[in-house]
């Protein structure tokens, strides 16, 4: 079953099988034996030495791991000759988290739309052996004390808006789902160096720096030559490698984007009581988020400008705690009332709308107590790339597109990418269809472009409202809370948006 | 017989050199003019007519085993066929909409034939162990996918040009390099008595002098209850408007009489042809063309693309 291969030298002979045993939950580390792990092997030694595959996967984050697993799991796909290259020693080596670790700051919001995908795939399951916090209410307000609002599952007849799970679960959860399935992958714990696409328009023995010239079906494949002085050829080269991704640079894609000169904080704290609610207040410099992490933990993302973000590193945990909570309570300003401009009937012609949480009170986030991890620093950008495929490379998650973490979105984003992806290969492998071939490519372009063009302008223009600070402004767009807290059906339709459900509220 | 359907005077192979057939490709019909042309754009108009019927034989020579002959040619000469390989496959060429039309006719090839044959639809090589013959294979658009889902291809083609290319570009992947390739015709297959569990022909029928004879070809070349495959253009006034008034007429692309339109096939007079040859129509879907996607798909408008799905029953016959 377990069928991995880790290549450590460049020569090519010496070969590790690594059994991944990724959770300490798991039953303890299973030795494979498995004659089909020779077999494997063996195929792998043909024809002097040149390593061939269906699909490279450059990039073994969280969405690469995803598209791994999506493609392990289809019926059309799961025969795919897959290798995955990422020098990340968390692909290769037995990585143990103990559930009474207070949790890592990494952490990501997935919406309902990624958790059907995760259970689709099996790969939701090994989340729930570990820590995951879902949660039903999400409470947004600004600092002015002006508006809030609050979304609640029920709004939308869910049962939760989304769930909250550390990056090293959800990409470990991947990896093992991964593990137990018959799928041929190999793991070359190195980094892409440059990129050979069209080794036939090049004249020919060009690139043979081998004694041979390759034969002609290795003509048609792309060619990847890595760190560790390997290389190989493959019929699809996906960029899964982030927003500096080396394969949409040599790929020749370019992007469209800008630096948002804001950079975020990120810990993990912990309060006296536990919290189930995701709350989001809107600071003069950015928002500030407090996500449910589980227990009496919470992971604070704070967008703010980089010389207040270094401040905040540095400062002393007593500190640091305090501002925490000025920001998320009466720091900047009052807390709202539940009237906006003591006038509710600024939205009487709306009251047939009344939906069950405008009825809620303003609530006061729970207090936090302790720092509970490191706090890190990361700058904010966003960026898009203008093509996402062509010729046998195919861009996925933030290599393809990086959003501001309001949201919570990029991952899910990412997700989106890679269970499209693999979807539209099965389709074309169901009819026939060579992999690497670019009609098929730019349908999953075309698929996931839109998707990911609608939000990001969203998150782009919230983002924008809330970076600027002008008196009027502020009551405008505390209108615009208070008027989101009302106005059902448009209220409906966003957190559906951002929830996942693909439609837009422009055109639904 | 094969002689008959190789003579220069009976087989209606068209060419367009021309490429401003697609400058305007916005609409459906353009799209299906462009199905007519298949030689490369670059080649000199018009009539470029398949060697003699010896010189077709000789050259099977081209087809298994290949690669000892590849290696016998110039380099110069690899490059040159390359670079006409890549018109055939250009997806964006004058072939654009047989390859846009692709996955959508072997969809319809995929579940006919998982059906008839008891196949696991579920599989990404449903095909495995089964002998296919696709005649006038042309580039090998095709082919190519058909040894993808597992089958034994066979491609044939009365061009001698097209089966060069179709195997240049086989040759470059693995798995379609198995394909067997050969400048022949269905004729000289039943005549050397070959036997297919599947016999396709797409696009071809409207090529060829006499449709019924070429029916009773594909018929002979499948095995007792093999099934066929065949899809062509309708008799409609708007393939008779575009491939005839248009291209042969109005802007002299094709010279006079290169289509006959009285040639293309009716949905009806395909099934009784095939009838005639033993072979039951059982499935017929039509291609819908959207321009606003540019993407065709199956439905069962027939009015101007069709294809069928028939199996051969001379068994039942001749009890
Ligand atoms: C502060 C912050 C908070 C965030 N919060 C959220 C949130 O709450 N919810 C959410 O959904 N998203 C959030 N995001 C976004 C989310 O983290 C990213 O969208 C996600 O990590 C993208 O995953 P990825 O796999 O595409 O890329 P990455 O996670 O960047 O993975 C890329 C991988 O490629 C490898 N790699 C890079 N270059 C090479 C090379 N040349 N060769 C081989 N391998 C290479 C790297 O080692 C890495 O493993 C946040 C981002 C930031 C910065
Ligand atoms: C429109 S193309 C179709 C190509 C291919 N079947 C496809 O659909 O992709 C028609 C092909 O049939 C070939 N052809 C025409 N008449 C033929 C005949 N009698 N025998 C074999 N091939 C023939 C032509 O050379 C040409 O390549």
């Amino acid at each position: 079953m377990n069928r991995v291969i880790v290549r450590k030298l460049a020569a090519n002979v010496a070969r590790l099988r690594v059994q991944h045993e990724f959770f300490c939950t798991d039953a303890a580390a299973r030795v494979s034996g498995s004659n089909r792990s020779h077999e494997h092997e063996e195929k792998h030694d043909f024809s002097n030495n040149i390593q061939q595959y269906d699909i490279a996967i450059v990039g073994g984050g969280m969405v690469g791991m995803a598209l791994a697993c999506s493609l392990a799991s289809m019926p059309l796909t799961k025969h795919l000759k897959v290798a995955i290259i990422d020098s990340n020693p968390a692909l290769g080596s037995k990585v143990c988290f103990k559930k009474e670790d207070p949790p890592d700051p990494r952490v990501s919001t997935v919406t309902p739309a990624t958790i059907s995908l995760f259970k689709d795939v099996g790969a939701w399951q090994y989340i729930e052996r570990h820590r995951h916090a879902y949660f039903d209410k999400m409470q947004v307000w600004d600092y002015t004390g002006l508006g809030y609002t609050s979304y609640n599952a029920r709004d939308i007849n869910k049962e939760i808006l989304g769930c909250v799970v550390e990056n090293k679960v959800l990409h470990g959860s991947l990896l093992s789902c991964i593990e137990n399935k018959d799928f041929q992958k190999t793991i070359y714990p190195s980094r892409l160096t440059s990129m050979t696409l069209h080794p036939r328009s090049s004249p020919m023995g060009m690139d043979s720096t081998s004694s041979r010239t390759p034969s002609s079906s290795l003509r048609h494949l792309a060619k990847l030559e890595l760190t560790d002085g390997n290389s190989l050829y493959a019929k699809l080269v996906v960029g899964a490698d982030g927003g500096k991704s080396r394969v949409r640079e040599l790929a020749g894609f370019k992007t469209t984007g800008w630096n948002y000169s804001q950079n975020a904080v990120i810990c993990t704290v912990e309060h006296t009581d536990g919290n189930q609610c995701a709350w989001q207040r809107f600071l003069p410099a950015g928002p500030i988020a407090l996500l449910p992490m589980g227990d009496n933990f919470s992971n604070i993302v704070w967008t703010m400008n980089p010389k207040e973000s270094m401040d905040r590193k540095s400062m002393s945990e007593d500190d640091f705690v305090k501002d925490v909570n000025n920001a998320l309570d009466y720091g900047y300003g009052p807390r709202p009332k539940s009237s906006l401009l003591g006038n509710e009937d600024m939205f009487s012609w709306l009251r047939g709308y009344v939906t069950l949480s405008a009825n809620e009170c303003f609530e006061v986030p729970p207090k936090v107590v302790k720092l509970a991890s490191e706090r890190m620093v990361f700058p904010l950008s966003l960026m898009h790339a203008n093509d996402y495929a062509s010729k046998h490379v195919v861009l996925i998650g933030d290599a393809a597109h990086t959003v501001h973490p309001l949201a919570g979105q990029g991952v899910n984003l990412g997700f989106g990418d890679a269970f499209a992806l693999s979807r539209v290969i099965a389709e074309g492998i169901a009819v026939g269809t060579d992999i690497g071939e670019v009609s098929l490519l730019k349908k999953y372009e075309a698929e996931r472009k839109l998707a990911n063009i609608t939000m990001m302008a969203i998150l782009d223009g919230f983002q924008k409202a809330y970076s600027v600070d002008f008196g009027p402004l502020n009551i405008l767009r505390a209108a615009a809370l208070h008027g989101a807290h009302y106005i059902s059906p448009l209220k409906r339709s966003i957190i559906s948006y951002a929830s996942g459900e693909q439609r837009l509220p422009l055109f639904s | 017989m094969a002689s008959k359907l190789l003579s220069h005077s009976h087989l209606r192979v068209i060419y367009s050199s021309n490429t401003r057939i697609c400058s305007n490709p916005t609409r459906a019909t353009r799209a299906l003019l462009n199905l007519r042309p298949f030689s490369d754009s670059s080649s000199p108009p018009p009539l470029e007519m398949p060697q003699s019927h010896n010189n077709t034989i000789n050259d099977t020579g081209m087809g298994r085993g290949s690669t000892p002959s590849l290696s016998s040619l110039k380099e110069l000469e690899l490059v040159k066929f390359a670079s006409i390989a890549e018109t055939w496959w250009d997806s964006e060429g004058p072939f654009k909409p047989l390859h846009v039309m692709n996955p959508t006719r072997l969809a319809f090839i995929r579940s006919t034939l998982c059906r008839h044959f008891g196949k696991d639809p579920n599989s990404a090589r449903p095909f495995e162990g089964l002998k296919i013959v696709d005649v006038g294979c042309g580039g090998g658009i095709l082919s190519e996918p058909l040894a993808r889902m597992g089958a034994t291809v066979t491609g044939v083609d009365a061009v001698e040009k097209n089966i060069k290319i179709a195997r240049l570009h086989a040759d470059l992947d693995q798995v379609t390099s198995t394909i067997e390739y050969c400048c022949t015709t269905a004729e000289t297959l039943v005549e050397e008595e070959r036997k297919f569990d599947a016999v396709i022909a797409l696009e071809v029928i409207e090529h060829v002098a006499d449709p019924a004879e070429f029916c009773k070809s594909l018929a002979a070349l499948a095995v007792p209850d093999g099934a066929a495959v065949i899809s062509t253009i309708n008799r409609s006034m708007k393939s008779y408007a575009t491939a005839i008034v248009a291209a042969e007429y109005l802007l002299r692309w094709l010279p006079r009489g290169t289509h006959e339109w009285s040639s293309f096939l009716t949905p009806e007079e395909l099934v009784l042809i095939l009838q005639r040859a033993n072979i039951s129509v059982r499935e017929m879907a039509g291609f819908v063309y959207n321009p606003l996607t540019g993407r065709w798909s199956l439905s069962d408008d027939i009015s101007v693309n069709f294809i069928a799905f028939g199996t051969e029953n001379s068994k039942y016959e001749n009890k």
